[in-house]
């Protein structure tokens, strides 16, 4: 096979090339870096690079592997991850000058468990600020650009994970998901993103946003390199009390189905009301029939506390990240303010040069809803709002197997149309924040395109530990369909 | 209700942050934007509503009480803006009478 056509492949069809000795490692990254070395100048996928390393690595395991392949599925895989994700020896920025020069002692448990598998690190990915954000124009280090048109963003906080999948400039990556942050720019850049359940995947080594609602999860170029990529992150970790102890499925075996039948599909109609892209509307209703076409009971649903789900989120995450990024003093690692008269004048100076807007507006946020005064009528009446959410979804899953929604209201919008209105930004998460809160698994994954040539998505909501659903669900659909066909010309 | 700008200069000392003028205005404005969305959630009722601060509520997770490794001295200090005899330095905090 021309190595200039290896970054096409899926993740399941590299993997079979490469058990079958069709392609060496080294082979696989140097076609990759062909390729990003192409078109990262015009996306800025990337914030750190990781040629040398990958190409060390490569080297060790094609002599490990001379005549004898006996191979781990992510054996030589090349991915991208995230940088708030940490990995070990390689500089981890979460977009931030507070963290420019932060290089991990350790990996995080998804990083450990990739590598033990021998996967090849290709480098690490741009995002919004410490994943505050919903377009990547909060990263200190300037923003990616979705591939389909580059004057738009590729969404975020995930946006240089999504765009280097879509772009292909990786086989697949990892993102994480606080509030949509996998499934909106995997559905502005018309690739497939999963959020697992909380508590699916180990959140020890991602830097912590909202610790709650964090929670790590594959964007990849079809639903089976999702379940693959999944499956290899998945499970208990003892180092995250909030991990659980369920054991981890071989999610390929959901793909075998190729129907729905008896599947129960629920429609929110709270999910189609106003706000709601003519265009995206459209798309999302022909995906719908076309689940109702593979025999799946498509019902309609209501779920009228989503109208809380903005309003409830900004100040449960807020509230969390004000805490979360309390850390940042200047005195452990990261950034420290040259020049204060006192610890005190440090802290006030660090965080002030260290921080961007976005973060500095959630901190301030989250530090008043918390304050004395006003804990109760914010924080705490979020929290039991929450709980309505929670309460709601349950309810829900006892009639239906599945959720069916838009992932976004409309498609990727273009540079700064947002970034002077935060309230206009949050509200853009409408349809994947209140998952977050239910703490359920969600899918967006690609259902067509608008005029303008932007890809559109719609998601799939699951009850809790049940991917091996969502996955079914939107498998049979993807291969129904096979959107996937049409690729970015990324001019 | 009003978020002054006194407020917010309260608040961004609780949060130890050093804000411009500037900054003060601009956040001060937004925030009294985005709080002023956020009262929607008042229309809710939640009477008796049990908090949920995480899903699915675990509370006290326990493990055995033994040694495992961690990291060492140096990788902890490893990205310490300053650092001393295995201690991570700041500004002198305690002055001589």
């Amino acid at each position: 096979m021309a190595l200039t056509l290896l970054h096409k492949l899926t993740l399941s069809e590299l993997q079979r090339k490469f058990t079958a000795g069709d392609v060496t490692a080294t082979e696989i990254v140097r076609a990759y870096f062909l390729r990003v070395t192409q078109v990262e100048p015009k996306v800025n996928a990337y914030l750190t690079q990781c040629k040398e390393a990958a190409l060390a690595q490569a080297e060790r395991l094609d002599q490990a592997l001379k005549g004898w392949r006996k191979t781990t599925p992510m054996m030589a895989m090349p991915l991208a991850v995230k940088d708030n994700i940490c990995t070990e020896g390689v500089r981890t920025t979460c977009a931030s000058r507070m963290l420019d020069t932060f290089v991990p002692p350790y990996d995080a448990t998804v990083v450990a468990k990739l590598r033990a598998q021998n996967y090849l690190l290709l480098g690490k990915t741009n995002l919004d600020e410490f994943a505050m954000g919903s377009s990547t124009e909060n990263s200190a280090f300037g923003a990616s650009r979705n591939p389909w048109n580059i004057q738009t963003v590729p969404g975020g906080s995930s946006g240089g994970s999504a765009v280097a999948v879509a772009a292909d400039e990786c086989v697949a990556a990892l993102g994480s998901d606080t509030g949509g942050s996998i499934r909106q720019p995997a559905a502005f850049c018309g690739v497939v993103g999963l959020k697992p359940t909380y508590g699916r995947v180990s959140r020890y080594g991602l830097v912590a946003f909202a610790s709650s609602l964090d929670q790590i999860g594959p964007i990849t170029k079809d639903v089976t390199d999702a379940a693959i990529l999944l499956g290899a992150i998945a499970g208990h970790d003892p180092r995250d009390s909030t991990s659980a102890n369920v054991p981890v499925p071989d999610y390929l075996k959901a793909l075998k189905r190729k129907d729905l039948k008896r599947l129960k599909v629920g429609v929110p109609a709270e999910y189609f009301a106003d706000g709601l892209d003519p265009e995206v509307e459209q798309a999302v209703r022909t995906a719908i029939e076309g689940l109702r076409e593979l025999g799946a009971d498509i019902r309609e649903i209501k779920l009228p506390t989503t109208d809380a789900a903005v309003a409830t989120y900004y100040v449960i995450a807020t509230a969390e990240a004000s805490s979360n990024l309390a850390r940042y003093d200047g005195v452990k690692f990261g950034l420290r303010a040259a020049e204060s008269k006192d610890l005190l004048d440090m802290y006030l100076k660090t965080r002030a040069e260290g921080f961007g807007p976005e973060v500095k507006r959630r901190i301030m946020l989250g530090t008043y809803v918390l304050s004395a005064g006003y804990y109760d009528a914010y924080y705490g009446k979020a929290q039991a709002v929450r709980t309505l959410i929670r309460q709601e979804f349950e309810a829900a899953f006892q009639a239906v197997d599945l959720i069916v929604t838009p992932v976004t209201p409309t498609t990727a919008f273009k540079f700064g149309e947002k970034a002077q209105d935060p309230l206009q930004m949050y509200l853009s998460d409408i349809y994947t924040i209140s998952a977050n809160l239910a703490g359920v698994p969600a899918i967006a994954l690609p259902c067509g395109f608008s005029k303008a040539g932007l890809p559109i998505g719609f998601q799939l909501i699951g009850r809790p530990f049940e991917e091996e659903t969502l996955l079914r669900g939107a498998h049979a659909y993807e291969q129904a369909t096979n959107w996937r066909a049409k690729r970015p010309a990324i001019r | 209700m009003e978020i002054t700008k006194q407020e917010v200069e309260k608040v961004a000392k609780l949060a130890r942050l050093a804000l411009t003028e500037a900054e003060t205005t601009a956040f001060s404005q937004q925030l009294n934007q985005i709080v002023a969305y956020v009262q929607k959630l008042k229309s809710f009722s939640t009477e008796g509503v049990e908090p949920t601060s995480t899903v699915p509520g675990q509370s006290n997770v326990f493990r055995p009480d033994q040694v495992q490794a961690s990291l060492s001295a140096e990788q902890a200090l490893s990205n310490a803006p300053d650092a001393e005899a295995q201690c991570f330095r700041v500004p002198k905090i305690i002055q001589e009478s």
